[in-house]
């Protein structure tokens, strides 16, 4: 496991892009090769995702060959809604970038079938060749996509009720009325996330703060979804300072002395302005869009 | 077809990095078009999963909807007022050259006249939908012959009416059927006016309330009736009297019926009204301001003697007056110079004066759906400003694939008289 401190928000959803933009242009993906991605939606990713957006203006990454899968999305609100999480990816993501329509896929809450719905959506992940990189956020409460305390480590992409401190949460997104604030969704479990190659997981500020203890220097724990990464071959934490308040100075102080070697994973890998020289000179591109 | 996402198999157009004018905003977005209708690209996106065919990049320009004309008595030469046998002709000269004044949607508009110039003229005049030939026509405006003689303005008096006899039946006696008409201006104090008014607006037709004598009361008793704007506001009425604001009144009136509210036209051309009035009427009520250019047939022909109506007008540099008067007949302002003089004259922002030229008469001729804006579903019909230097306003009408005015407009005077406009 890495445990990525950086100082604050911003810096924390930087350290998180590049690392994005890297592992893309290190795949060079091309239309016989494509990364799959898994995205989250929630005001974590946010920073991450205008990141994103910056590299693709700037002409140093593209999302041509990219797929994507989100985690989630709510049962019953209209795709068009403001807080649907198709709207919040098309608002804060996809619409920026030059990402095809036809590979991006989000759980579809109005099916009239919702297992169907998320059985063929494990099906996609299996047909796309598995889920290279899966980032995500967690909740206050330690969930993990809406993975909420008590749900199976092994758990595929299901419906799944909200708890609710989750449904409080929201609330303020849904003119504070609990009535309006959906009480379901469709997820994917721990185990698919658990099956990608590597997972990203954003964590910051001080509310999480007790989460992200739990995550680490407890147990692996059905209460606390997110500790069953603890398990997993290849994961970063990317975190804030205000997100360390609970751990030991003892982790934290590990961890970021290791913050010079973990630093090498974002370096830049060429500029992009080098990089079209040398495709201008040979037809050997390191990555091809 | 009346879609919200347009003819399924046409061509997308993507136009990028611009900032377009929607919610009363200029938003950095893209804006999509498809079949002559703003996309909603969220939906193209996520349920028929495409993208666009074509990509345009506007320099960073800001798009904006048509303006919408609801007062023009003609323009370079054409009089919508003579009783010629080609009105049409005339009409389709004006709307092609006010395309090039950012007019995408214009109200021809008849001054007071004859009952034989209506019947010949009103049929020559049918509504026409816009195109890269011309600005659409909305429908005819009637300017008098209802109006009051104390505030006829430059409207030949003998030719002035009244329906005191038979109501709305000498209305339909003088004007003929009343197919392409979409606006009748009135005066309110003609007595039998309410039940006219109510007639009028049974049919369709917006009334305003304009060349008129009018106290407060009878403008109020209009509005409960029907009427929603006002002509030419402060210019042929009363002017304004603290105990009784008369039709000026109607701006900040308690007694309209309740979610209604009044619109005004105001020529801003610097000449018809004082800019201090014009600052007095936005900042009362901002949302029912309608930029009208009240252009008249010198418009665009410069100084000298032109005809008017059944009369003869004089033109000096931007005033129009009746020859050998001091009365003013009505501006040779285009409206895009109109845009400018209001955002410079009023000091409000830009979204704001583009409304006031393209939403606000949408919504008073209950177009606001498909004109005046560029909300999903909305006619593609857009004008273009290069940003932060103003240039100037082609229209750029986005039908199909074709979009024939995607350039900076060549005209120089042009480019020159916009210099400064926000």
């Amino acid at each position: 496991m890495k445990l990525i401190i950086l100082e604050h928000y911003s810096q924390a959803s930087e350290w998180a892009a590049k690392y994005i933009r890297n592992r893309i242009i290190q795949f060079n993906p091309g239309p016989d090769k494509y990364f799959t991605l898994g995205l989250p939606t929630g005001s974590t990713p946010l920073g991450c995702y205008q990141k994103l957006i910056e590299y693709y203006k700037n002409g140093d990454l593209s999302f041509k060959y990219v797929k994507t899968f989100n985690m989630d999305e709510y049962v019953g609100l209209p795709r068009a809604h403001p807080e649907s999480y198709h709207s919040f990816m098309w608002n804060n993501f996809f619409k920026h970038i030059d990402i095809h329509p036809e590979n991006t896929h989000i759980l579809d809450g109005n099916a009239a079938d919702l297992q169907a719905e998320c059985d063929a959506f494990e099906e996609k992940i299996k047909a796309a060749g598995g889920i290279e990189l899966f980032v995500g956020g967690i909740g206050p409460d330690g969930h993990i996509a809406f993975n909420e305390p008590g749900s199976s480590l092994v758990s595929r992409t299901r419906v799944k009720t909200l708890a609710m401190d989750t449904i409080l949460a929201n609330a303020r997104f849904f003119d504070g009325d609990l009535a309006k604030v959906p009480t379901m969704a469709l997820t994917v479990g721990v185990g698919t996330v658990m099956d990608a190659r590597e997972v990203m997981i954003l964590i910051t500020g001080a509310h999480k703060a007790f989460a992200l203890y739990k995550a680490i220097e407890e147990g692996v724990n059905h209460m606390w979804t997110v500790s069953a990464f603890q398990q997993h071959p290849c994961t970063v934490f990317v975190c804030d300072e205000d997100a360390t308040l609970e751990l030991k100075v003892k982790t934290v102080k590990y961890f970021k002395g290791l913050m010079l070697v973990h630093n090498k994973l974002v370096d830049p890998l060429y500029s992009i302005k080098e990089k079209e020289r040398e495709k201008s000179q040979s037809s050997k591109k390191p990555y091809s869009d | 077809m009346r879609g919200g996402q347009g003819t399924a198999g046409a061509r997308v157009l993507r136009f990028t990095n611009c900032r377009i004018l929607r919610g009363g905003a200029l938003l950095r977005e893209d804006l999509w078009v498809r079949g002559g209708r703003v996309l909603d690209p969220e939906k193209l996106f996520f349920e028929e999963r495409r993208v666009a065919d074509e990509l345009r990049d506007c320099g960073g320009c800001i798009l904006a909807p048509g303006f919408i004309d609801v007062q023009i008595n003609g323009g370079f030469g054409v009089d919508f007022s003579q009783a010629a046998d080609d009105v049409g002709s005339g009409v389709d000269l004006v709307a092609q050259r006010i395309l090039a004044h950012g007019v995408t949607a214009f109200c021809p508009t008849l001054v007071t006249s004859p009952p034989e110039v209506y019947q010949k003229v009103l049929p020559q005049i049918p509504v026409k939908p816009g195109g890269p030939h011309g600005a659409g026509v909305l429908g005819v405006h009637l300017e008098g012959p209802f109006i009051s003689r104390e505030k006829r303005g430059a409207h030949p008096e003998d030719h002035l009416r009244s329906f005191e006899a038979r109501a709305f039946q000498d209305v339909l006696a003088t004007y003929g059927p009343l197919d392409n008409v979409c606006m009748v201006t009135l005066a309110p104090e003609l007595s039998r006016s309410p039940e006219v008014i109510r007639a009028l607006t049974a049919r369709g037709i917006r009334v305003s309330l304009g060349h008129s004598v009018a106290d407060l009361r009878a403008a109020e008793e209009a509005v409960q009736s029907g009427a929603t704007f006002i002509t030419h506001l402060f210019n042929a009425m009363l002017p304004f009297h603290h105990r009784d604001p008369g039709i000026v009144g109607l701006l900040t009136s308690d007694r309209l019926p309740p979610g209604h509210h009044i619109f005004y036209g105001m020529i801003s051309d610097g000449i018809h009204t004082n800019p201090a009035a014009l600052r007095i009427a936005h900042r009362a009520h901002p949302q029912g301001l309608v930029l009208v250019t009240d252009a008249v047939p010198a418009l665009g022909l410069g100084n000298g003697r032109h005809t008017l109506g059944q009369q003869e007008v004089e033109v000096d540099g931007l005033t129009a007056y009746v020859a050998g008067t001091r009365t003013l007949c009505g501006s040779i302002s285009p409206m895009d110079v109109c845009v400018r003089h209001f955002l410079q004259a009023s000091g409000c922002n830009l979204e704001s004066a583009l409304e006031a030229a393209s939403l606000h008469p949408a919504q008073l001729l209950g177009l606001e759906k498909h004109k005046g804006t560029l909300d999903f579903g909305a006619d593609a019909v857009i004008l273009y400003k290069s940003h932060p230097t103003p240039v100037s306003w082609p229209a750029l009408d986005a039908r199909g694939v074709r979009v024939p005015h995607w350039r900076p407009h060549p005209s120089p005077w042009l480019r020159h008289r916009l210099c400064g406009a926000g």
